[in-house]
C-alpha cells in the first residue's frame, strides 16, 4: 500500500549555483579523516595506534557503548594522527592514504535467506552500521532495539541539495541487496519515498513501501514523511538511513568489501562551476572545490546542505553521511539601514517591504550573514506555516529552553530531529538557534529517559 | 575611513564594556550587524524584529498624522463651531490644524519616546542584554490612546510604570504578560481617572476653560451613547464623520477608515495576526447583535441607562471609540495574545465580544476594549494550554492505539522486577 503525501507547508530556499548534472572524478586525497562530530553521541575507543598501517574498512575504533558497533577507515595507509581536543577527547582520526588501496574483505553471504542477527553482525562490525540513524533523539540506531519501520528518503528538497535521482542512477542491485537486508532487522515496513514525477532507482527495488512526495521543503526530510506515514508513538523507535549510504551498505554486502566511494554535489553562488564529484568518504575538500573553482575570498564551505549543513574549511574532510558540499559567501559586512529599506535580493516570509513573495521561483545568492539579532521569541505563528509536523514547533522549542521533559515529551520531541527545525530557524525574526535548542532538548531526553 | 569602519572600531572598543548595549542599539539602528550564522541553518531570512517593529510603526504613522490634525480640527470647531458645509482641505487638513495638533501631540511622542526608551537602555545596561525593540511599537501607541491634553508628567510616571512594572519585571520584550501600552494605559485611567474620562479631556483646552466662559466640550460619541442624548448625537455627527474620523476621542483612535488601512497592510504584510482580527470584529458583532436583539424583544425599558448603548446599531460599535484601534494594533500584539492559530480564533472573539459588553455595561466610562485586552492577555495563556492539550491528547490517542514492538530491554526490565519482589 503505497501512500502519496502532499506538502503544503513550507519553503523552498532557491538559490543560485544548482550543481550541474555532469560528474567528474576528484584528484585523490593524500589524506582522510573521520570527524568525531558526524557521530553524535558516540564516545570513540581507538582499536589502532598511530603509525600502523589499516586497510580500507578495517575498524578504527569502536563505540564505548557498544563494542560491536565498529568504525571503519574509508581507505588503506597508515593512521597518521588522532586529532585531540580538551580533556584528550577525539575529535578525528586521519589515515595518509596508500597509493594501491587494499581492502578488508569479509566473507559475502546470501543476502535473502540470511538472519536478522547474521545480517545485524556483518553491518555492524563492517562498518556500515553507522548509517543507520534512529528516532528517537536522532543518533546512530541502537541494535538491540527493534525498530517498528524503516525509512529512507530519495527526494531532496533541502536548498543546492544532490539530486539522488542522478547520483543513485546505476545502482539499482546495490540498492536492492541493502533493502532486502534491512528488511531483515524489522518486522514493520521499509517506507521508500520519492519525488513525484522521479525516475529514481529506489523506486522499482522490491520489499518496499512506495510513496510518492511533492510540495516545498520539508516534504524531502524524512521526518516530515515519518509524521505523515506513520508518526512514531512513544516507546517506538523507527530508523533512517539515506540513499548514498544505502549504496555503501549494498555494495559490502555484495563483494564484502567497505568502498567509501559516493558521489557528491558541490554546489553554492561561491562555486565557479558547480558540479557532481565521485571522492571518498572523508576525503580532503580542496581536492575537488579548486577543480571548479572559488569566486570569493571569504566564503562559507559548508559539509551539507545551507539549512542543516556543518561548517568546515578547504583542508576540512567530506562529512560521513553527507552528499552534498555547499560554498556561499560570508556576510560578515554592515548594511546601511538595513532593517527599514525595501528588500529585493534576500528571501523573505513576511512582506515587510521584502518581495520575495513576488516571485517564488527566482534564485538568490544568500550570505551567511544573520540579517539581525537575537532575540527572545516574539511574533508567533510565522513557523507553523513552514512545518508540516503535526506539532506545535514554538511550543516545543520553549519546553527544550526551561528543560521542561514532561512536556518535551507530551508535545511530540521524540519525533522531531533538529533538522525538522532548520526552516523555522531559518525564517525565525528573534534569530533562535532552533537546531541547537532541539539537539540539546533530544539529548537531555536521551540522558534523563533514554 | 567612512562611517562604516568609524562605527566598526568604535564597536569593538565598546565590546565587553557596560555600556556596549546602548552603543549597539544605535549602531544596529544605522547599519544592521555584521553578525554571521555560527549554528544551525547557515543562512536566514532577511526578517528580523526591528523590520517588524518598523512595520507596525509604519501603520500607525497614518492615524498619528490624522490625529494631529484632528485636534486642531476639534479645538478649533469647538471655539467656532463646526463647519456646516465641511471640506477636508478647507476646514481639516490646514496649517492652523497641523500647528496645534504639533505642539499638543508631538510632545506626547517624545515623552513617551523619551522615558520609555530611556528605561530599556538603562535595564538593558544593567542586565547585559541588547535593547530590544518592543518598546518602539508601545512608544508610538500610547500617545494614541490617550487624551490629547494629557499632561506629560502624568504620561512620563504612567509610562514609567507600564515599562517597569508592566514589562521589565518580568523579563523585558517578549516575556511580558500584559500588553504594555495598554498597561500604561490602565495606569493613567485608574490614577487620574478625572483626566481620562469626561466630556472636558477630548479637545485641547477643554479642561482648562471648564468653567470660564469660553467653556468648551467634546463630548465622545459613546458619552452621548452613554447619556441616552442618541438625537443630540446624530444631530452633530453623521455616520461618515463617524467612520472617517472627525469626532473627538483618543488622539490617533478616531479615524475607523484609516486604522482599517493600517490593518489591511499589517494583514498583507503578514506581521499581525488575521485571525485575531477577523475574529474580534466577529465577536464585537455578535455581541452587539444580542444587545440590539434585547432591545427589539423590549426586555429593557428606554429610561434604562443602558438603552442608549445597548439600541446602538451592532456594526457601528467598531466605528466609534477605541474598539477598532484596539483590534488592529493591540489584541494583535504577539507577545500579549494567543499564540496557537486555534487559540487566536478564540482570544480574538473574547476581546470583541467582552469589549462591547464593557461598554454597554459600564456607561461611566463607556470603552472597554482595552480592559477587554488586559482580560484577554491574562487568559491568553489558558486558551493555548487548552489548544495545545488537543494535540497532546491527539498523541496520546495515536499511542493507545499503536502495538509497541517488543524490545528486548522490556524483557530484562521485567526480570529485576520480579527479582526485586
Amino acid at each position: 500500500m503505497s501512500k502519496d503525501i502532499r506538502i503544503k507547508k513550507g519553503l523552498n530556499i532557491n538559490l543560485v549555483g544548482a550543481a550541474e548534472q555532469t560528474t567528474s572524478k576528484a584528484v585523490l586525497s593524500n589524506v582522510y579523516a573521520l570527524n568525531l562530530n558526524d557521530f553524535h553521541g558516540i564516545t570513540p575507543k581507538m582499536l589502532v595506534k598511530e603509525g600502523v598501517e589499516v586497510k580500507a574498512g578495517e575498524p578504527l575504533f569502536y563505540s564505548k557503548n557498544l563494542e560491536e558497533m565498529k568504525f571503519v577507515s574509508p581507505v588503506s595507509g597508515e593512521l597518521v594522527e588522532i586529532v585531540r581536543g580538551a580533556r584528550r577527547r577525539i575529535l578525528a582520526v586521519k589515515i595518509l592514504a596508500d597509493k594501491e588501496q587494499s581492502y578488508h574483505t569479509s566473507k559475502t553471504f546470501d543476502v535473502e535467506t540470511a538472519s536478522a542477527d547474521a545480517v545485524r553482525t556483518a553491518l555492524l562490525s563492517s562498518g556500515c552500521w553507522p548509517f543507520l540513524k534512529q528516532r528517537p533523539y536522532d543518533i546512530i540506531a541502537n541494535p538491540d532495539a527493534t525498530p517498528k519501520a524503516i525509512f529512507i528518503s530519495a527526494y531532496g528538497t533541502a536548498p543546492l541539495a544532490a539530486d539522488m535521482d542522478y547520483i543513485l542512477k546505476g545502482k539499482e542491485q546495490e540498492l536492492q541487496v541493502a533493502i532486502t537486508a534491512l528488511g531483515k532487522l524489522t518486522p514493520g515496513k521499509i517506507h521508500v519515498s520519492v519525488g513525484k514525477g522521479s525516475n529514481s532507482p529506489l523506486a522499482s527495488t522490491t520489499g518496499i513501501n512506495l510513496h510518492k512526495v511533492s510540495g516545498p521543503h520539508p516534504a524531502g526530510l524524512v521526518g516530515t514523511q515519518i509524521n505523515k506515514i506513520d508518526p512514531i508513538n512513544k516507546g517506538e523507535m523507527v530508523w533512517t538511513i539515506s540513499p548514498q549510504d544505502l549504496v555503501i551498505m549494498g555494495e559490502f554486502l555484495l563483494t564484502g568489501k567497505f568502498n567509501a566511494e559516493r558521489t557528491i554535489a558541490l554546489a553554492g553562488s561561491s562555486v565557479k562551476t558547480p558540479k557532481y564529484y565521485t571522492t571518498k568518504i572523508g576525503a580532503e575538500i580542496s581536492t575537488f572545490l579548486y577543480a571548479s573553482g572559488v569566486k570569493e575570498e571569504k566564503f562559507r564551505l559548508i559539509n551539507g546542505d545551507v539549512l542543516t549543513g556543518s561548517r568546515t574549511t578547504p583542508d576540512g574532510h567530506l562529512g560521513y553521511y553527507n552528499a552534498t558540499v555547499t560554498a556561499i559567501p560570508e556576510g560578515d559586512d554592515y548594511e546601511f539601514f538595513g532593517w527599514n529599506k525595501p528588500v529585493f535580493n534576500k528571501i523573505s516570509s513576511t512582506r515587510a517591504l521584502t518581495f520575495s513573495w513576488l516571485n517564488k521561483n527566482k534564485k538568490y545568492d544568500l550570505d551567511t550573514n544573520t540579517n539581525g539579532e537575537h532575540r527572545a521569541f516574539v511574533v508567533t505563528g510565522r513557523y507553523e506555516e513552514v512545518f508540516p509536523l503535526d506539532i506545535y514547533p514554538l511550543q516545543l522549542l520553549k519546553a527544550c529552553m526551561v528543560k521542561d521533559l514532561d512536556e518535551m515529551e507530551q508535545l511530540g520531541l521524540y519525533e522531531v530531529a533538529p533538522e525538522d527545525f532548520a526552516l523555522t530557524e531559518f525564517i525565525c525574526i528573534s534569530k533562535q538557534p532552533h537546531q541547537q535548542i532541539i539537539r540539546e532538548g533530544l539529548d537531555l531526553m536521551y540522558k534523563e529517559i533514554g | 575611513m567612512g562611517m562604516k569602519e568609524k562605527l566598526h572600531q568604535l564597536k569593538l572598543k565598546y565590546q565587553d564594556k557596560k555600556m556596549a548595549p546602548a552603543f549597539n542599539a544605535i549602531h544596529t539602528f544605522l547599519y544592521s550587524p555584521n553578525e554571521t550564522t555560527h549554528s544551525g541553518s547557515h543562512v536566514r531570512a532577511v526578517d528580523d524584529l526591528k523590520r517588524t517593529m518598523n512595520t507596525v510603526i509604519m501603520a500607525l504613522v497614518p492615524c498619528l498624522l490624522f490625529g494631529i490634525f484632528n485636534a486642531g480640527y476639534q479645538h478649533y470647531s469647538a471655539i467656532n463651531g463646526f463647519p456646516t458645509d465641511f471640506s477636508l482641505m478647507e476646514h481639516f487638513i490646514t496649517w492652523d490644524n497641523f500647528w496645534l495638533g504639533a505642539i499638543t501631540v508631538l510632545p506626547l511622542v517624545v515623552v513617551s519616546y523619551g522615558v520609555g526608551l530611556l528605561i530599556e537602555f538603562i535595564f538593558a545596561v544593567i542586565k547585559g542584554h541588547e535593547v530590544e525593540e518592543g518598546y518602539l511599537v508601545t512608544g508610538m501607541l500610547v500617545p494614541l490612546i490617550i487624551p490629547v491634553d494629557t499632561p506629560l508628567w502624568m504620561l512620563a510616571v504612567a509610562v514609567a510604570f507600564g515599562v517597569v512594572i508592566g514589562k521589565e519585571v518580568f523579563g523585558g520584550t517578549g516575556m511580558n504578560i500584559l500588553n504594555p501600552a495598554l498597561t500604561i494605559r490602565a495606569f493613567l485611567f485608574f490614577a487620574y481617572p478625572t483626566w481620562m474620562s469626561g466630556d472636558k479631556v477630548w479637545v485641547h483646552e477643554g479642561v482648562q476653560r471648564a468653567g470660564t466662559a469660553d467653556a468648551i466640550s467634546g463630548e465622545t460619541i459613546l458619552g452621548y451613547l452613554a447619556q441616552g442624548n442618541t438625537e443630540a448625537l446624530y444631530a452633530k455627527y453623521n455616520l461618515s464623520e463617524m467612520f472617517f474620523g472627525f469626532i473627538p476621542g483618543s488622539v490617533g483612535e478616531t479615524s475607523t477608515f484609516l486604522i482599517l488601512l493600517g490593518g489591511l497592510f499589517l494583514v498583507f504584510t503578514k506581521i499581525a495576526s488575521w485571525r485575531i482580527m477577523a475574529s474580534a470584529v466577529a465577536g464585537s458583532l455578535v455581541m452587539g447583535l444580542i444587545f440590539n436583539g434585547i432591545v427589539d424583544a423590549g426586555w429593557i425599558p428606554e429610561y434604562s441607562k443602558f438603552y442608549g448603548l445597548m439600541q446602538f446599531d451592532f456594526w457601528k460599535h467598531l466605528i466609534v471609540g477605541g474598539l477598532a484601534f484596539g483590534i488592529v494594533y493591540m489584541a494583535t500584539d504577539p507577545v500579549t495574545g494567543s499564540q496557537t492559530n486555534k487559540g487566536k480564533w478564540i482570544y480574538g472573539f473574547l476581546i470583541g465580544f467582552i469589549s462591547v459588553m464593557i461598554r454597554v455595561f459600564n456607561p461611566g466610562y463607556p470603552e472597554g476594549v482595552f480592559l477587554a485586552i488586559l482580560l484577554m492577555n491574562v487568559f491568553a495563556p489558558t486558551i493555548d494550554h487548552y489548544v495545545v492539550q488537543g494535540n497532546v491528547r491527539r498523541r496520546m490517542k495515536r499511542l493507545k492505539n499503536a502495538t509497541i514492538l517488543p524490545k528486548p530491554s522490556d524483557g530484562k526490565a521485567e526480570e529485576l522486577k520480579v527479582e526485586t519482589v
